[in-house]
């Protein structure tokens, strides 16, 4: 049966012109494999329902969208915090702006070396969670990631490195159209903290792969640049191993378009996955997270936490879905997800799912909306304190539970001042 | 310090009016207790001085120091120097009891064109006089009011009044939830605050608060008024025979 006609016209208008990057036999076969993937499943539309609440005509279009180049006075993410730094420029490898590839613990390649050499490792890894990932519901555009990823690296994590790997999108180029794909595997015993930041282009696709042995570890942390018309469609694909685990989180303060995808696979028992995200939006800002999340060994944690804070028109969206496979006893899933509507233009979509076919299982999942606390509001109020910086400060209380998801209290110290910068810009 | 005349209030849902004419003077120094059956006004009283919303205000006055306090928002009346002290203290979750009394204190600061309190006085004054309520660091770490016991809050309560120094305090069913050496340690924390320049309006049921807080002057509300007011034996005389007498009276 063939594709539906505008799926498929989307579809070969997208790969129109378009060639696979070249490099070893395997990195082919692999590119080829992805981009059958890509026009059997067609690109995404507005009709199918993984995508009824997000339009992905800019994420299809042939051109990237005109994204202005935001240009901050503030201090860069993470900055002071040791770490090794990884610079693309609009999606392209900045060898200069970027430390020395070498850090104890870890071996770090640039993913067009990798895909050029026979037999390196990440044959057995790249493209391969992704497509795992295509079932039970399709991800076209992360197929498309991998057909045509340009740019990216290839990380193993044998130990545990003194520094997180800092990976730095930059976006100079008002049309540019970036294509990241990172692989990363994550040995028995080994603990690694990647962290990112930056719009990386004004669009970007960014597709990471995450294989965790068993008892690894694996710390996720970015914020999303501030540029208010950037697009990104992110997906992440996590497998873990037994006692593994996996911990992500995500600010999202601006941008035009944001779809980030997270799928993950608890595939050997006691393993633990934990992802959370705060977004502010403000005006134009359409921000999406789409999680999914497969129990499918014995005493299993999972836990998804998201606060979205939203006003002038701004839209969240969130899908999140717990599936426990049969035999996946003793699992325990928690899921939340929340917005704090700071007007009556702003709205929030949320979609909580459970499917579960185990018996012996602790599942939870709420989703609320709401405006500020009057009575809060008021007690404040009656303290001396503005409703301004009332509203502020209800509102970091409010994304409080968000960012305590993260550990390391260096990273968390530095989102939340920029939580705060934001709110403190709003009039 | 406080002049209340005739002063109205009505609900803003539904027009119910609960202040049917309240008249009050405080003068500067001095603690008045406002005592009274159950929906007598007495909360709604130190809503609508304190600028909650649900009310309006349709006749009459309220000026602290001569500053008319109805045209205010809720926050300048604090910096005017009002504060009440909630019957029940609002539980905050996610701002710590510290940053909450760091802001309120220097919100009121910045609109007097004083400093900010830097963090290590601030820290100082703050320990001192916790210790005094016996609010430990923890309770101070935790978020506002969250998990606290009855007590606990209310304390929390006047630490924040302690904190603030406010000129005019309206205490709104202090009493209410607390055991005998709550009640105590709160009326001592009370008593500590009074001076010549800051007076007190303390709500209450019961007269065994007024015990602990000697009032100069005390009040009977009844159906939205002030119906009699006397010295502190009109209390006693409240905890001995209730209110029907005095409601008979004032007919």
């Amino acid at each position: 049966m063939g594709l539906p006609k505008l799926k498929a016209d989307t579809t070969t208008a997208r790969l129109a012109g378009l060639a696979l990057p070249q490099g070893a036999p395997w990195a082919n076969t692999a590119r080829n494999a992805a981009l059958l993937r890509t026009t059997a499943m067609g690109l995404p539309g507005k009709r199918d329902e993984y995508w009824r609440y997000t339009d992905p005509a800019t994420l299809n279009a042939g051109d990237a969208p005109k994204a202005a180049v935001f240009v901050s006075d503030e201090r860069p993410p993470f900055d002071g915090i040791d770490r090794l730094k990884v610079v693309f420029v609009d999606g392209v490898f900045d060898a200069a702006a970027s430390d020395p590839m070498a850090l104890t613990g870890i071996e770090i390649t640039r993913l067009s070396d990798a895909m050029a050499q026979p037999g390196h490792w990440a044959a057995n890894l790249y493209g391969v969670l992704e497509a795992k990932g295509q079932s039970p519901v399709d991800r076209p555009l992360a197929a498309f990631n991998t057909a045509f990823a340009s740019d990216g690296v290839v990380i193993r994590a044998t130990g545990k490195p003194d520094r997180p790997v800092s990976l730095i999108y930059l976006h100079r180029d008002e049309n540019s159209d970036a294509v990241l794909h990172h692989v990363i595997r994550v040995e028995t015993g080994a603990d690694l903290t990647v962290v990112e930041n930056g719009p990386g282009a004004a669009r970007l696709s960014k597709v990471m792969e995450v294989e965790i042995a068993d008892g690894g570890a694996f710390h996720h942390v970015r914020t999303q640049g501030r540029a208010h018309e950037r697009r990104a469609m992110t997906a992440v694909f996590a497998r873990l191993g037994a006692g593994a685990s996996f911990k992500s989180f995500t600010l999202t303060m601006n941008g035009a378009l944001t779809r980030n995808e997270t799928v993950i696979w608890l595939e050997g028992d006691n393993g633990i996955a934990h992802i959370a995200g705060a977004c502010v939006g403000d005006g134009a800002f359409h921000h999406d997270d789409t999680v999914f999340i497969t129990h499918d060994a014995v005493g299993c944690e999972s836990r998804q936490v998201f606060k979205k804070v939203l006003r002038n028109g701004a839209t969240g969206v969130f899908q999140g879905k717990i599936l426990v496979k049969p035999g996946a006893q003793k699992t325990d899933g928690y899921q939340i997800s929340q917005s704090l509507l700071l007007d009556d233009d702003s709205q929030f979509l949320a979609k909580p799912e459970l499917e579960i076919y185990a018996d012996d299982v602790v599942c939870s999942h709420g989703s609320t909306s709401g405006a500020i606390d009057e009575t809060a509001m008021f007690y404040l109020q009656s303290r001396g304190v503005s409703k301004r910086e009332a509203t502020n400060l209800l509102t970091l209380a409010f994304l409080a539970e968000a960012l305590l998801e993260i550990e390391d209290t260096r990273l968390a110290a530095d989102l939340s001042d920029r939580l705060d910068a934001w709110l403190a810009r709003r009039r | 310090m406080l002049e209340i005349k005739n002063l109205h209030a009505e609900l803003e849902e539904g027009g119910k009016n609960i202040l049917k004419g309240v008249d009050l003077s405080i003068g500067a120094g001095q603690v008045h207790a406002i005592m009274g059956p159950n929906g007598s006004g007495k909360s709604t009283l130190s809503y609508v001085l304190s600028g909650r919303g649900g009310y309006t205000v349709t006749q009459g006055s309220a000026a602290l120091e001569g500053v008319d306090l109805l045209a205010l928002e809720p926050e300048e009346r604090a910096a005017a120097g009002l504060f009440l002290a909630f019957q029940y203290p609002v539980e905050i979750p996610g701002v710590g009891n510290m940053t909450f009394l760091r802001t309120a204190v220097n919100a009121q600061r910045k609109s007097r064109d004083e400093p900010e309190m830097s963090a290590g006085e601030f820290l100082k004054v703050v320990r001192d006089k916790a210790k005094t309520l016996k609010i430990d660091a923890d309770m101070l770490k935790r978020p506002v009011n969250v998990g606290f016991s009855g007590g606990e809050k209310k304390r929390n309560e006047i630490l924040q009044m302690a904190m603030l120094e406010p000129k005019m305090c309206i205490l709104d069913e202090t009493d209410s939830g607390l055991d005998v050496d709550a009640m105590k340690l709160v009326a001592e924390g009370v008593n500590a605050l009074r001076s010549a320049g800051r007076s007190f309006l303390v709500i209450t049921h019961y007269q065994r608060l007024l015990d602990h807080i000697q009032p100069d002057v005390v009040h009977i509300m009844a159906n939205g008024r002030i119906v009699k007011t006397g010295g502190p034996e009109l209390a006693l005389d409240v905890e001995n025979n209730g209110y029907a007498d005095i409601l008979a009276e004032v007919g």
